[in-house]
């Protein structure tokens, strides 16, 4: 690919107090390109992703989207030129209806802005996104308060709301913890279909196997470095990755 | 016999969020029963009552009004502690306006709220980013910073305050401005609470990492919310320094930020309603308490914590659930 690259980190570090969560960090991102992010826990995934979507201030480095320089920018801008995130903990208004939960994104400026100036029916436009998102209109899921609905449901009210803000690049933060195999196996064709779409996607996770299968290339990171950077089988023969994290697994 | 307590809602037949269909007089009534009731207490009230009682129905519409001000606050997630700053600073504008440019309250109290909102935002700029209790404490330390400018600098009067303001022109249209007030503004604002603009605002309070994550920029937000409780505020700052004819330190007492809290937390606070609700029950209790002396203050508190205690949801909720649901005991079959 000869594409200039859409997000470029360009060494990314964070200091908590004496505490060194990310060092060093550099990675270029290619539009329309899968990224896995992997690593033990407290490696300094989610801090990443804190850092480019500046929801914490690097202490240094420095992080172009789309060839412009962001890490200056507060967070809510960064969403404004197309970055959009999931959580890791999912927190909706449990006493909202589901449908009603995507009204927040839905009043972005983002809408405004890529609806020339109007936002248009909210209450449609949630219910649409959230048909893609597996909520069975017919079985009017979308209507239920969200405190009643299963964690599968809740991730992909997540996944909407980012949806919803219609970004070039999504940073999914570990989507798929505390899913079974099944509410897994529904949300990864949503995955592919934003794929399609040609949008750029960073997903960070735990869940390997479910990861590999349809990332183009992952990175390892380790005590707030990156060990390891390339594709999934290449990154598993890695020594250095072996003794890190999945060697215990593999062994 | 074993029994157990059933509960069944009272609600309409077809029902879709704001979409009724309704099939009788009795459900039109049902839906517009808790709409009309306050319309009718506050456009009567006034006709009813005696002198006294009427001024003290003008100090129940500034409690209320301070508590929805202060209700529009916490839903945004700023819980103040000095409603008395609004207060004070609507009181000042509209004073000085009247006093030294001689504006007629036509002009003043309108304006007074406006600019008093403006500048209470302005004031509270610099801690938007404050959360929780660190917001609180310096909202209640700065109506105690003003008090004390206004004594040293002797700006307003110094501690004489100013008097002789243009009073209002009659008992009945102070009666009548502040109940319209009252009710504009709680059925106003209880329609932007419920409306996509209120609950980004309720976001910014429930979880604002997720509204930041929509491109919203909360602080811009906040200062709206904030504007709009300011103007609020202010409004019954203005319009009590012309019923008193008088402004000065008094404005910034801490009772005009402690009652109002109250009002809404024994009310029901996130409703407005239920902030209206405990105006109206405290203030009214606190002056029937007036015969018992020194123990008022003591009666009075009583009856705050056995109100916490036994309805900590607050009145409101309480009563809106009773409303929507019959309860009833019902034997279990064994």
């Amino acid at each position: 690919m000869t594409d200039a690259p859409i997000l470029s980190v360009s060494e990314l570090s964070k200091n908590f107090g004496g505490v060194r969560a990310l060092n060093q960090v550099s990675f270029d991102l290619q539009p329309g390109e899968l990224l896995g992010v992997i690593g033990p826990n407290g490696s300094g995934k989610t801090t990443l992703v804190n850092l480019i979507t500046r929801f914490v201030k690097p202490t240094s480095g420095e992080v172009f989207f789309k060839g412009k320089k962001i890490s200056h920018l507060p967070p809510y801008k960064i969403v404004r030129l197309g970055i959009a995130r999931t959580f890791q903990m999912v927190k909706p208004f449990y006493q909202l209806p589901a449908y009603k939960n995507m009204i927040i994104p839905l009043y972005s400026p983002r809408m405004r802005q890529l609806a020339g100036g109007h936002y248009g029916d909210r209450d449609a436009m949630a219910l649409d996104l959230l048909e893609e998102v597996g909520f069975e209109r017919d079985a009017h899921v979308a209507y239920k308060t969200a405190g009643a609905l299963p964690q599968g449901y809740l991730k992909r009210l997540e996944l909407a709301k980012a949806l919803a803000l219609q970004p070039d690049l999504f940073i999914l933060d570990e989507l798929f913890s505390g899913l079974s195999l099944a509410e897994v196996a529904s949300i990864v064709p949503i995955i592919e279909k934003i794929r399609m779409a040609g949008k750029t996607i960073i997903m960070i996770e735990h869940r390997l196997k479910e990861l590999f299968r349809i990332a183009d290339r992952v990175i390892v990171m380790n005590y707030g470095e990156k060990i390891a950077d390339g594709p999934a089988e290449a990154v598993m023969e890695d020594e250095a990755v072996k003794s890190a994290y999945l060697g215990t697994e593999a062994g | 016999m074993k029994k157990r307590k059933e509960r069944i809602d009272r609600g309409i037949k077809a029902r879709s969020s704001d979409i009724f269909a309704l099939l009788s007089w009795r459900e039109m009534l049902y839906l517009a029963a808790p709409r009309l009731l306050p319309v009718i207490v506050c456009l009567l009230l006034p006709l009813l009552l005696g002198p006294y009682w009427q001024k003290v129905l003008l100090s129940v519409a500034v409690v209320a009004l301070l508590a929805i001000s202060w209700d529009i606050l916490a839903q945004t997630g700023m819980v103040s502690l000095g409603q008395a700053l609004f207060f004070g600073v609507g009181a000042y504008c509209s004073g000085a306006m009247n006093h030294y440019w001689g504006l007629s309250p036509v002009l003043t109290i309108p304006i007074a709220s406006l600019l008093g909102g403006l500048i209470c935002t302005l004031i509270l700029l610099p801690v938007l980013r404050l959360r929780g209790i660190y917001f609180s404490m310096v909202t209640l330390i700065i109506p105690l910073i003003l008090v004390r400018i206004v004594e040293a600098t002797k700006i307003f009067g110094g501690t004489e305050g100013l008097s002789g303001m243009t009073p209002l022109p009659s008992t009945w249209f102070e009666l009548y401005l502040s109940m319209a007030v009252l009710l504009a503004v709680l059925f106003g604002f209880r329609r932007m609470m419920d409306s996509d603009y209120g609950l980004v605002l309720k976001g910014i309070n429930d979880n604002d990492r997720s509204v930041i994550n929509a491109g919203i920029n909360i602080y811009w937000f906040k200062a709206q919310s904030l504007f709009i409780a300011g103007a609020i505020g202010a409004f019954c700052g203005a319009f009590m320094t012309h019923v008193y004819m008088f402004v000065g330190m008094p404005v910034f007492a801490l009772d005009y930020s402690i009652l109002p809290i109250a009002a809404a937390v024994v009310g029901g606070p996130g409703t407005l309603a239920g902030a209206t609700l405990g105006a109206f029950i405290l203030v009214p209790m606190s002056e029937a308490l007036r015969g018992f002396g020194g123990l008022r203050i003591v009666l009075y508190g009583v009856f705050l914590v056995v109100f916490i205690v036994a309805l900590p949801e607050g009145i409101f909720h309480y009563i809106q659930r009773k409303y929507h649901q019959i309860e009833r005991w019902v034997e279990v079959d064994k």
